[in-house]
């Protein structure tokens, strides 16, 4: 095992076992609500209510650029009035909850990592413990849970700055006729592209709140220590997104083969 | 009781106690001395659990701690309040917040109460009308007194001191040490300091425990230790360098 922990795949293997002892954990204690409200309510505005600004902009110029390069493209074969429904479902499908999630794991993942993992340092975690309190139910409950409610909240917001401001760049800046481009719009969007959508931000709500945690829980000593864990956390948790993303969207999808 | 049992750990390849044994009675105010690194701290938390023993038991009135995991050891927690070095105090919340932390997560009491306790608590450890202060407004004499607040105020049986008096000057080390008496005195409770301070182990304990070369080395009462002709024991006392070390 000691041998297995110092090679760089070991390595790996040993922080993805522990980071699903800690997973398991952390669901069990939701189940028995182990977590105080108050401590929630923090974590839904640190995490939901702060990220606003960010999670807006993000959502209006992926929008207005998507828009503008569908419509560069459609212009050519004349399938102008198009580009909001391609704008719609891109953004309703795959850029709204991932461009969502990584904006909120550069913000929300490296605060998580930085705070848990000072107190780690400071040993602010073990006095945690000898006050009989589990650091996963008062440091990674809290913000799993509200990590997992609020995500999807900011996707919501992201994919209707998206379009909404996506329709205002096509009709005033671009020309293109607004009935048309409602219409194709609505007619391309599913309620499933929606759906699809909300399901895959509840989990990337919650490989933020879980990354961000573990490697606050698991950082090394010192001041470096507490950077490598932050830098690590934002890292981690983009890229897991972005694999996630496409083993979602397959799984989503033959899902929904198999329901319909 | 606590009790000790052969016990051992090692960080990595670093041997850091081979074979500690030791018992302390309840009512008992127990103090390790040792050198700087020598494993007092490492004993400490695995006396309360922070950390597992490579081999080796510790019972805690006849519990074995060692074999309970996180969530059984919670239970054993609320026997023992703990002292850290730094003070470790939640540098996010107020000294109120911090010293009734234990209070609000483990007993339902009104806020009306649990404020009482806590100004209680505080005049105890002498720093009365503090309780909106944030930890980064108080000085490192001040952090160790919220600290023992902290710990005290859901009056556990067992006491942990790490390190109280390090890196304070003689004047507040000298408070601290009252503070621990008076805390011992008062609330009836089994302390346990770990200490290099020669002049705080005499004053606070009634048994004295000294942590040489990884194991328990020599123990008995402050009288008995300090009086004792052992070399290494009176080496420790009087504070006298090794040659190879004065040339370091």
């Amino acid at each position: 095992m000691n041998f297995l922990s110092q090679t760089w795949a070991g390595e790996w293997l040993v922080g993805l076992g522990r980071i699903a002892v800690m997973s398991r954990d952390a669901v069990a204690s939701c189940l028995t609500f182990k977590a105080s409200r108050r401590d929630l309510y923090y974590q839904i505005y640190f995490i939901g209510i702060k990220s606003q600004a960010v999670v807006l902009v993000t959502g209006a110029f992926t929008g207005m650029v998507l828009t503008a390069q569908t419509y560069f493209q459609f212009h050519k074969v004349k399938m102008d009035t198009a580009t909001l429904g391609v704008v719609s479902v891109a953004m309703c499908d795959e850029l709204g909850p991932v461009l969502t999630a990584l904006m909120v794991a550069g913000r929300v993942g490296a605060a998580i990592a930085a705070e848990i993992g000072t107190m780690r340092v400071t040993e602010q975690i073990d006095a945690l413990r000898t006050l009989a309190t589990h650091p996963i139910d008062y440091l990674v409950v809290p913000r799993l849970l509200a990590s997992m409610i609020v995500l999807p909240l900011l996707t919501v917001e992201a994919i209707a700055l998206g379009i909404c401001s996506g329709y205002l760049v096509g009709t005033q800046l671009l020309g293109i006729d607004p009935t048309y481009l409602y219409y194709n719009m609505l007619r391309y969007t599913g309620d499933i592209d929606i759906v699809f959508g909300l399901v895959k931000s509840f989990f990337y709500g919650g490989i933020i709140a879980l990354v961000g945690c573990y490697k606050g829980l698991s950082c090394g000593m010192g001041a470096e220590g507490v950077g490598r864990a932050t830098t690590e956390a934002v890292v981690y948790s983009s890229i897991t997104i972005l694999i996630t993303n496409f083993f979602l969207t397959l799984a989503l999808q033959r899902l929904y083969v198999l329901m319909s | 009781m606590i009790e000790v049992r052969q016990l051992k750990k090692s960080f990595g390849t670093q041997l850091i106690l081979d074979g500690v044994d030791l018992r302390i009675e309840s009512g008992e105010s127990a103090v390790i001395i040792g050198r700087s690194g020598g494993g007092k701290s490492v004993l400490l938390k695995h006396v309360i659990g922070l950390l597992k023993p490579d081999a080796g038991e510790v019972l805690v009135d006849g519990d074995l701690i060692t074999r309970m995991n996180e969530r059984q050891l919670l239970r054993v927690r609320r026997k023992f309040g703990m002292v850290f070095q730094g003070a470790a105090l939640f540098d996010s919340m107020t000294v109120a917040e911090n010293v009734a932390f234990g209070l609000r997560r483990h007993e339902h009491l009104t806020e009306a109460e649990i404020a009482r306790r806590v100004a209680a608590t505080l005049d105890l450890v002498d720093l009365p009308g503090t309780q909106k202060k944030k930890p980064a407004e108080l000085s490192g004499g001040m952090r160790k007194r919220v600290g023992l607040a902290r710990a005290i105020i859901y009056e556990p049986r067992f006491v942990l001191y790490d390190e109280p008096t390090t890196g304070l000057d003689p004047i507040v080390s000298d408070s601290i040490d009252h503070l621990i008496m008076r805390v011992r005195d008062q609330l009836k409770v089994t302390s346990v300091v770990v200490t290099h301070d020669m002049r705080s182990a005499r004053r606070v304990g009634n048994h004295v425990f000294m942590l040489h070369d990884k194991k328990i080395y020599a123990h008995g009462t402050p009288e008995e230790l300090f009086a004792s002709q052992d070399a290494v024991v009176r080496q420790f006392i009087d504070g006298v360098a090794d040659a190879k070390e004065i040339e370091l």
